[in-house]
């Protein structure tokens, strides 16, 4: 790099570099690019004082304007609450039929109570509400407990079978292993399913309605469409939450299984279980 | 000056100005950049570009304050881009987002219609229209009234700074700011109702974007019209080197006819008493000192020529103070100027020789080549007028036939379907209604296939039903939950339609659908 040269062809100095006799000629930058890197440097320089930007050892530097992407969230999470206060209140206000008939709430309502299902009722309702064998389907229009508005947010308030809640759903179906004989067992499963589907043998069937009617109708009616009151299931539908055929209505006459409900007003508070409830009744089986 | 001065009607002041971006004066990119100081032209394309600067500016500024009345239900403002609500307002036409075709549209007409321009009439648009050219003369405007013409504008800038100095530049710079404040106070007009925009601009109650957007095109405009100038077009303008590219051998470009002005002369009596020839050139540099790109046409073609053509206005009134037929600078071919070369030159075998082209009483020869204005409507010409005509009718007819009535239909993911207590199987859909004129429709709404089929809707109190008449919004979406209901064994496995028709039969708008059903109800 002492000696300088410059390149014959073009008159440009080199700057000493060489391979296999090519040498780098050194041109300087052009105007703009050096003031463009200048301006990056300004930039950079004023950023770090003005950002978080130089990592220490537990943290990184504050910067002067304090900005942070956490708080930032926190401001527009904040900010989006402050916007729905005026919804929650009424919301907390009315009963969940206004609600329903008010376009502005119920839209409200529905989505808050959709992001409220996923948290708290999917792991046994399922994502969709669709339910699986002893989990109800939300969606039809089959409801054990009663599916208009004010039915459902009872059911969500205090739960089914929820020992806790004085106010929970009970209902218990005797274990009829212990009463009716297996025979019996078998013809009074061939009528209930015969009221849906095709027994195996149409002649149990008819040998079970006399079954049916000396232990079941009690609870279930004579019709076998079931009582809401006490809630006990239509038998004569097509919705089975246990399982369908008749080998599985023998099992549950056998030994019937009866499914828990937690209570939700306590945990989520009323409003939470006010759009629940409209959301729940929304999803087209809402009586 | 010598004696020839007052007796030789040729000998005309010579301008002492140097083209500083001529290539014979190129420095290297690191070098600072040479100032220019163009002189006032007079002439009729002067006058021309006063008149385009005047139309452009007026259309940039007062655009956005035209009103247009659409209703209660859409803004009255005639072109309008309104970003919160998506939607673009331009006279009768309103384009929602989903239609952002017609802006490709547009692009590809301004695409075509500067290839259409170049091909016609050369670089007509850096000339005239483009912003450059126009903010640069309007700034240029300001500093020839500020700081005097280029004379004075060339002792000032060397001269101290002293206390005038000082005063001028102040009042120049502080000018170009306004204009450039101005210039982007204009812009943001089309994003906003211009009079409340304007009202809470300068009250201080304007969003924090508009007054960004005024500082980032203050500072664009002033910085390239007032201090970059010639080098936006000449090193960060991509349209002069497409335009090279596109520019043919029947182009009009602005050409300096060395075949009449060679050899140039600048005391032409003098050289021709010394039984030299000379050419109508005087060498007066008047071409130079208009020149905003502080080049020399007499070097021909090159990149940094905008063909302002303010160089031909300079050469007329030279060429009529001397009595000199105009157009030794003039709009010509490169084939009309080099038959003309060919013929002074004798085919390039010797300099330019003046009487090869001259008659004995100083008009032209028979053979010398004038401008033609059928050379403008050739083939290419006429076929890229005919591609930017068909893109804009197309556009019209289609802007004419669309359905202001648009339907969005997704199915519910989960669950797929639903068995209801009879049986019978139930599947949810949203539907998305697009009602695109700014005034409230009803819209009846059905389905066309699947027999046997109902629907519901929560909102119009759950009835089953096959069709229904809703509330469409004014320029608005709505979102519906539609729940179809049909037995199993009615279930097929093509789909079916959702239909919207507006009441009175105007726009109709369909949907194709599936039902979904478990496998074994099929």
């Amino acid at each position: 790099m002492s000696d300088k040269h410059i390149d014959e062809l073009s008159g440009v100095e080199t700057t000493g570099h060489e391979w296999d006799g090519i040498r780098e000629l050194n041109n300087p930058m052009p105007r703009w690019w050096v003031w463009t890197f200048y301006a990056t440097i300004v930039w950079a320089i004023a950023y770090a004082f003005a950002y978080p930007a130089i990592p220490m050892i537990s943290s990184a530097t504050k910067g002067y304007l304090g900005f942070s992407s956490r708080a930032e969230l926190q401001q527009d999470l904040d900010h989006a609450k402050l916007g729905q206060a005026q919804l929650h209140e009424m919301i907390t206000a009315k009963s969940v039929e206004d609600i329903d008939a008010d376009p502005t709430l119920r839209e409200f309502a529905v989505s808050g109570g959709a992001s409220a299902f996923k948290v708290n009722c999917a792991p046994c309702h399922g994502s969709g509400a669709t339910g699986g064998p002893g989990f109800p389907n939300l969606n039809d229009d089959d409801w054990l407990w009663g599916g208009d508005l004010a039915a459902i947010q009872t059911t969500i308030a205090h739960g089914v079978r929820y020992e806790t809640d004085p106010d929970t759903h009970v209902s218990e179906m005797p274990a009829f292993g212990e009463i009716l004989d297996l025979n019996q067992t078998r013809q009074v499963a061939a009528y209930v399913w015969s009221l849906t589907g095709t027994p195996s043998d149409p002649a149990l069937a008819v040998a079970g309605k006399q079954v049916f009617m000396d232990n079941c109708a009690a609870c279930h009616g004579d019709d076998a469409k079931g009582k809401v009151d006490m809630g006990a299931p239509n038998l004569a539908d097509a919705i089975w939450l246990k399982g369908r055929g008749e080998d599985a209505v023998a099992r549950q006459v056998m030994a019937p299984k009866h499914g828990v409900m937690p209570a939700w007003q306590g945990r989520l508070g009323e409003t939470a279980v006010k759009e629940l409830t409209v959301f729940v009744h929304s999803l087209g089986g809402g009586k | 000056m010598n004696l020839f001065t007052a007796q030789d009607p040729t000998d005309v002041d010579r301008i002492n100005a140097e083209p500083v971006n001529a290539r014979r004066n190129r420095q290297p990119l690191y070098a600072a950049r040479k100032k220019v100081f163009p002189k006032r032209a007079e002439g009729r394309f002067r006058r021309f570009k006063w008149i385009v600067m005047l139309v452009t500016l007026c259309i940039y500024y007062l655009s956005p304050w035209i009103r247009w009345d659409r209703g209660p239900y859409a803004p009255d403002q005639a072109i309008l881009i309104d970003m919160a609500s998506r939607r673009f307002f331009f006279f009768f036409v309103e384009i929602w987002p989903q239609e952002f075709y017609y802006v490709a549209g547009l692009l590809v007409m301004a695409g075509f219609g500067l290839f259409l321009v170049t091909s016609a009439v050369g670089r007509a648009w850096c000339g005239y229209a483009c912003p450059q050219t126009v903010w640069v003369d309007l700034f240029l405007v300001v500093e020839r009234f500020i700081e005097g013409d280029r004379n004075a504008r060339m002792k000032l800038d060397a001269g101290p700074w002293t206390l005038d100095k000082i005063r001028k530049r102040l009042a120049k710079h502080a000018i170009w700011l306004v204009i450039g404040a101005a210039t982007g106070g204009a812009w943001i007009f089309y994003f906003a109702d211009a009079p409340t925009l304007a009202v809470s601009l300068f009250t201080g109650q304007a969003a924090a974007i508009a007054y960004t957007t005024v500082a980032v095109l203050t500072a664009t405009t002033y910085v390239f019209g007032g201090l970059m100038r010639e080098q936006v077009c000449t090193y960060m303008c991509p349209w002069p080197r497409i335009q090279g590219a596109m520019l043919d051998e029947n182009s009009l470009v602005v050409t300096y006819n060395d075949w009449r002005g060679e050899p140039r002369a600048r005391h032409a009596r003098k050289v021709q008493a010394q039984g030299q020839a000379t050419g109508d050139c005087v060498d007066c540099n008047a071409c130079v000192a208009v020149c905003p790109m502080g080049i020399d046409i007499r070097d021909g073609q090159q990149l940094e020529c905008i063909t302002c053509a303010l160089c031909i206005d300079a050469c007329d009134s030279v060429m009529n103070k001397i009595g000199k037929p105009r157009g030794l600078i003039a709009y010509a071919t490169l084939d009309e100027y080099a038959g003309n070369m060919n013929l002074a030159t004798d085919n390039g075998h010797g300099p330019v020789q003046p009487n090869r082209i001259r008659t004995e009483d100083g008009g032209f020869v028979g053979t010398v080549r004038h401008f033609n204005w059928r050379i403008i409507f050739r083939p290419r010409v006429l076929f890229y007028a005919v591609l930017w005509i068909s893109v804009g009718i197309a556009m019209l007819v289609h802007l004419g036939m669309r359905e202001r009535l648009e339907l969005n239909v997704v199915h519910d993911r989960n669950p797929q379907y639903v068995l209801e207590s009879d049986g019978s199987i139930r599947n949810g859909y949203t539907l998305r209604m697009l009602n695109m004129v700014p005034a409230p429709r009803k819209v009846v709404l059905s389905l066309s296939g699947l027999d046997g089929a109902t629907m519901r809707i929560a909102e119009l109190g759950n009835k089953d039903g096959r069709s229904f008449t809703l509330d469409a919004a004014p320029d608005a979406a709505t979102s519906l939950k539609v729940f179809v209901t049909l037995d199993p064994k009615a279930v097929k496995a093509d789909g079916f339609l959702f239909v919207i028709e507006a009441d009175d039969h105007s726009d109709r708008a369909t949907y194709r659908a599936a039902f979904n059903a478990p496998g074994d109800a099929l």
